[in-house]
This record gives C-alpha cells, sequence and structure tokens, in this order.
C-alpha cells in the first residue's frame, strides 16, 4: 500500500495517454460482457430447459405444421403424460408496431406441461368457458394496461375470420406469471375457437409439446413418436426442450464462434495498444527507474512496481467496462428474458484483464528489471 | 579510526563496441568516516567511475572496495540494492527528482524501503526537508521549484535515510554560482554538523573548496591529494 502513491503517479505522468489507453479497455470488456453476457445466457438458458417436455413438428418444416388428428395418437404412446400444442397467430395490438405473439393452444393441458409457470386454476376454468377467452402474461397485462374483463381486439395479416374481418376480439380470462420459465409466448387463445373461426388452414398446429413421464425416457418416447409417423404424410420430428433451443440458435449463427470471433480480435488489438503504452511508458521514465534503483530499489521491485501499474490500468478499467455491462445487460431481456449477467462472465472478464496486464506488462516491466543503473543514467 | 571506504587495487574496464576500455587502473584509496572528500579530474579521467564503485552502483573488473565493513565488491545485484538503500544518499548533478511526486513525496522515495510507520515517514521527510530549507514548499512539484531547490530537495532525499555515506555527483554542475554556493554550503554544514561523511566529484575548484579533503584523479590513477583547512 506505500508503494500506491509511487504507481498512481506513474500510471497518470501522462494523463491523456491513460485516459484514451483506459477508454479503450473499458469500450474491449464492455464489449466482452455484454457478448460473452449473450453467449453464456443462451448456454444457461439451454442448460436450465426442461427435461420433461418434448416437442413435434413437422420434419419438414415448422411452418407445415401438423394435422390436429395426431393428438390422439400421441397420448397413446407409452411414457406420454400429456399433450398440448401451440399454433401460432401472431397479431398486433391497435396498431401493426404493438405486436403480439400470441398462440393458439389447449390451455389446460399447456399448463400442466408448463408446471413451473404459475396461474390460478380458476383461470383455466374461465378459459373453458369462454370460447373467445384469453390468457396473457402479466407483464403484457401491464404494458397494455388490461385486466380481466376487458375485451381487445387483436389484429392479425395472416388469419382473416370466416366473416372477411382480419380483427378478432378476445376476453381477457386470467392472467399468469412467465417468470419461472424461458421464453414462454405471453398470449393464449383456445384452438378450438381459432380454428373454427378462421376462414382457412383448418386442423392444423405449429407443434406439439409432449410432457413425459421420465426425463430418462426422452430419447425412446421421441424415436417412438417420429416411427408411428415415419412414411406418413407428415413425418415428424420429435426433439427435446434443449435440441429445439439450439436448432433455433444455430438458425441465427454459431454464436459461440461469431462471438469469440469479435471478442478475440478486440482483446488481441487492445493486447498491442495497452503493451505499447506500457513500453511507451517505461521508455520514458527509464532515468526515473535508474534512480529509483539507486536510491535501492531492487530489480525485483521495480519489475513489480510496473507490472502493478499495468494490472491497474487494466483491471481498473476492465471492472469499470464489466460493471458498465452487467448494468446494461439487463437491457436484453428481449432476447434472454429476465436473465441477469452470468456471474462467468465477470469472472472470465477478470481473468481476462488480469493475462492482458500480464502480456502487456511484462515485456516493459522485464525491460526496467534488467535497466542498468549506469547506463540509463548516462543516457545509454 | 578505520576509514569507511576502502579501496585496494581496484580495476575497472568497460566494452564500447569492439574496444576494451580501461577506465581505473589499480586505485587505493581510503575515506575516513566524517570526511568530506572531492575528487576532480578532467572529463574520462574515472572520476564518476569510482564514485560508481564507491556507490555500489557498479561492480570493478577487479580488487576490493569496502564500504561501512561491508565488501560490496562480492555482492549480489539484490544485495548491492538493499545495502544501497541502507548505507547510500546520492544527489545527481540534474537532481533526478520524480517529476510526477511532489517534494515531500519525492523525499519519502527510500524511506518506503524501510520498515517506518506512515508517520514516522512523514515526520522523517519533514525533518529532512527543514534541514534543508524547504518546508515550506514540500508540496510543490520539481517543475515548480528552482534549480537550487530542486537540488535541496534531493539533498533531503538523500540523507532522510540517515545514510552512512552520501555521495554527490557535480551537485553544483547545473547551478549558478550563487545557488552553487548555498549547495556546497549546505553540504559542508551536513558535514559538519551532521557529521556525514561525503564523497563529491566535481570539476569546479570552488565547490571543491568547501571539501576537507581534495583528490585529482587522471587516466584512471589517483594523482596528488590537497588538504583543505
Amino acid at each position: 500500500m506505500k508503494y500506491f502513491r509511487l504507481i498512481w503517479a506513474g500510471l497518470w505522468r501522462k494523463k491523456a495517454r491513460t485516459i484514451l489507453t483506459m477508454l479503450s479497455i473499458v469500450v474491449a470488456f464492455f464489449l466482452f460482457g455484454m457478448l460473452q453476457g449473450v453467449n453464456q445466457g443462451f448456454n444457461e438458458v439451454v442448460q436450465n430447459l426442461n427435461v420433461n417436455r418434448l416437442y413435434t413438428s413437422a420434419k419438414t418444416n415448422m411452418v407445415d405444421g401438423l394435422p390436429i388428428s395426431y393428438l390422439s395418437r400421441l397420448k397413446s404412446v407409452p411414457g406420454v403424460m400429456h399433450v398440448s400444442h401451440w399454433t401460432y397467430f401472431g397479431g398486433y395490438f391497435r396498431e401493426a408496431k404493438n405486436a403480439i405473439p400470441a398462440f393458439a393452444t389447449d390451455p389446460r393441458e399447456l399448463f400442466a406441461i408448463y408446471e413451473e409457470i404459475k396461474i390460478n386454476p380458476e383461470y383455466l376454468d374461465a378459459m373453458e368457458r369462454t370460447r373467445t377467452g384469453a390468457l396473457v402474461s402479466e407483464q403484457l397485462a401491464n404494458t397494455y394496461g388490461w385486466k380481466i374483463g376487458d375485451r381487445i381486439p387483436i389484429g392479425t395479416s395472416i388469419w382473416t375470420k370466416k366473416d372477411g374481418s382480419n380483427t378478432w376480439y378476445f376476453d381477457i380470462v386470467g392472467t399468469f406469471d412467465p417468470s419461472g420459465s424461458v421464453n414462454i409466448p405471453p398470449f393464449y387463445i383456445n384452438y378450438d375457437y381459432y380454428d373454427e373461426a378462421k376462414a382457412f388452414g383448418h386442423g392444423v398446429v405449429h407443434y406439439y409439446i409432449i410432457g413425459i413421464d421420465d426425463p430418462r425416457n426422452a430419447t425412446r418416447v421421441a424415436k417412438a413418436i417420429d416411427t408411428q409417423f415415419e412414411n406418413s404424410m407428415n413425418e415428424t420430428r420429435t426433439q427435446t426442450e434443449s435440441q429445439l433451443a439450439q436448432m433455433q440458435l444455430k438458425q441465427i449463427g454459431d454464436i459461440n464462434f461469431i462471438v469469440n470471433s469479435i471478442v478475440g480480435a478486440v482483446l488481441f488489438t487492445l493486447l498491442f495498444l495497452t503493451a505499447n503504452t506500457m513500453m511507451q511508458s517505461v521508455r520514458e521514465r527509464i532515468p526515473e527507474l535508474a534512480v529509483l534503483k539507486t536510491l535501492g530499489f531492487s530489480d525485483g521491485k521495480v519489475l513489480t512496481l510496473v507490472l502493478v501499474e499495468a494490472g491497474a490500468l487494466c483491471i481498473v478499467a476492465a471492472l469499470i467496462g464489466l460493471a458498465v455491462a452487467a448494468v446494461t445487460f439487463p437491457l436484453l431481456k428481449v432476447i434472454l428474458g429476465n436473465l441477469p449477467m452470468p456471474l462467468i462472465v465477470v469472472a472470465m472478464g477478470v481473468g481476462l484483464a488480469i493475462l492482458l496486464a500480464l502480456l502487456s506488462g511484462l515485456p516493459p516491466a522485464i525491460r526496467a528489471q534488467r535497466l542498468n543503473i549506469v547506463d540509463a543514467l548516462a543516457g545509454r | 579510526m578505520s576509514p569507511i571506504v576502502s579501496l585496494r587495487n581496484v580495476k575497472k574496464s568497460y566494452v564500447r563496441g569492439k574496444q576494451k576500455v580501461e577506465v581505473l587502473h589499480g586505485v587505493d584509496l581510503e575515506i575516513a568516516s566524517g570526511e568530506f572528500l572531492a575528487l576532480m579530474g578532467p572529463s574520462g579521467s574515472g572520476k564518476t567511475t569510482l564514485l560508481n564503485l564507491i556507490a555500489g552502483l557498479d561492480q570493478p573488473t577487479s580488487g576490493e572496495v569496502v564500504v561501512a565493513g561491508q565488501r560490496i565488491d562480492r555482492l549480489s545485484r539484490g544485495a548491492l540494492a538493499a545495502w544501497r538503500a541502507r548505507h547510500i544518499g546520492f544527489i545527481f548533478q540534474f537532481y533526478n527528482l520524480l517529476p510526477v511526486l511532489t517534494a515531500e513525496a519525492n523525499v519519502e522515495v527510500p524511506l518506503l524501503l524501510t520498515n517506518l510507520s506512515r508517520a514516522e515517514r512523514k515526520q522523517r521527510v519533514k525533518i529532512a526537508l527543514e534541514l534543508v530549507g524547504l518546508a515550506d514548499r514540500a508540496k510543490h512539484k520539481p517543475n515548480e521549484l528552482s534549480g537550487g531547490q530542486q537540488q535541496r530537495v534531493a539533498i533531503a532525499r538523500a540523507i532522510v535515510s540517515d545514510p552512512t555515506l552520501l555521495v554527490c555527483d557535480e551537485p553544483t554542475g547545473d547551478l549558478d554560482r550563487q545557488n552553487a554556493e548555498e549547495i556546497m554550503a549546505l553540504l559542508q554544514a551536513l558535514n559538519r554538523s551532521q557529521g556525514k561523511t561525503i564523497v563529491m566529484v566535481t570539476h569546479d575548484p570552488r565547490a571543491a573548496s568547501y571539501a576537507s579533503r581534495e583528490l585529482h584523479l587522471d587516466k584512471g590513477q589517483l594523482a596528488d591529494a590537497v588538504a583543505h583547512a
């Protein structure tokens, strides 16, 4: 601690240079925090997905859908406990910019499968009683100020009604708290009503969601389902929740590779920048370092002073960058849900900052350590 | 009284490019405790080399260097650094203060190598600055001080850890006449009132006149000695 003033003074010898270098490190680690946060966040989401659920879609393309008639056959597969389904309705509230990711489903079965989602059973009863009923997440209801009993218009550019209208009216019969689940759609309507009321595409669902008795049976049950519909008009592809999520992520791209490439390039550039700053700083201070040695500072102590200086520069700036990323990260909830920045990202960031400090600080530190006092004082 | 500095047949040579340059040719020298010695001689005579050997900044090619009872020509770099911290106060021609630190922080630097508490260090720094007459400039940075004041801060830094030996390399070389005389008077006072042993390299006969003994070095060998009153 008694060397703090010496280190601090050395660090701020050229204020503008130090500030600019620090800013570069802050920005780089902010970027690192956000990108790795998203990457790790996706991984965590995938790892935490439920293993009791299977998803069955058309083998060729999810949009093609599967017949609703598969429902009873799926229920008869050994190991299957519940079967529900999702059919994308889409829609918007009042204006196209207020997109509502609505899905038609069998609510009772759906919430039996998604047992981690909290919903009052009375709302499920109400949903069964009300053909035009809708269940919405508390968050979505708060966003638009909807209350139970409200009748709301949902426009759609896909599903025209039999009467030619593109506006559907739904009665909100209940809300649910989706915080226990990841990325569950926030708006559900009754499939039966939707299927009857729409003008075309009847009897089709986009996904079957299947609750099984034991996660250890997942592979067997999935295979049994796909075998059952093999060589039919609508062959199926059954996946676990994490397989489905990974497949969807791959459609975006190899996120891990993209993130690592960007972060790697940024940190590699940063390494040269910081190393150059430290080299220049030490080069300018050779007479001062020689004076310290003259006064009795050992080679090791001088090496440590330069290394600590590099460490202070890198680690303080990296922590600021990571802190800004941690504060900003929740803004990505649209992508990741309410997920805080994973702690592993902060740990990785600190580790990288230490590595950066060592790699950029070591060459000038070794130069300072090997400094010959007589030559340095003579300006040789 | 046993000498505080004793050099026996000290030789020093450097290799510059492909050439070996003999700087000191078997120097024998003894400096008594409490002495104020001025080393004079033309440029390239080996004065600074001799001073560096006495201060433990450099090692002789051969010969024996004993300072404060320690044979320093056999010490490792690390041990020599620790020895310098305990025994040597160095005063440079161009002051060599750390520009980013205040006067008091500069003076405190050698004390960072000791086990003194912060309060003790502060107390010692205060005394050293008072001794050189710069207590009122403690918070000033070197670029806010005149050349003479900077050299006083350097002297305070040299004496703050109460070293055995003060080593001065052209301490007035960068100062005008008046400041030079003030600095020399200060060194003389430190020698006379505090009993500090001082070895000083100088070109300036006026500065050398403050010393108690004057030695001339020529082509790497000690020549005549002059004793002052």
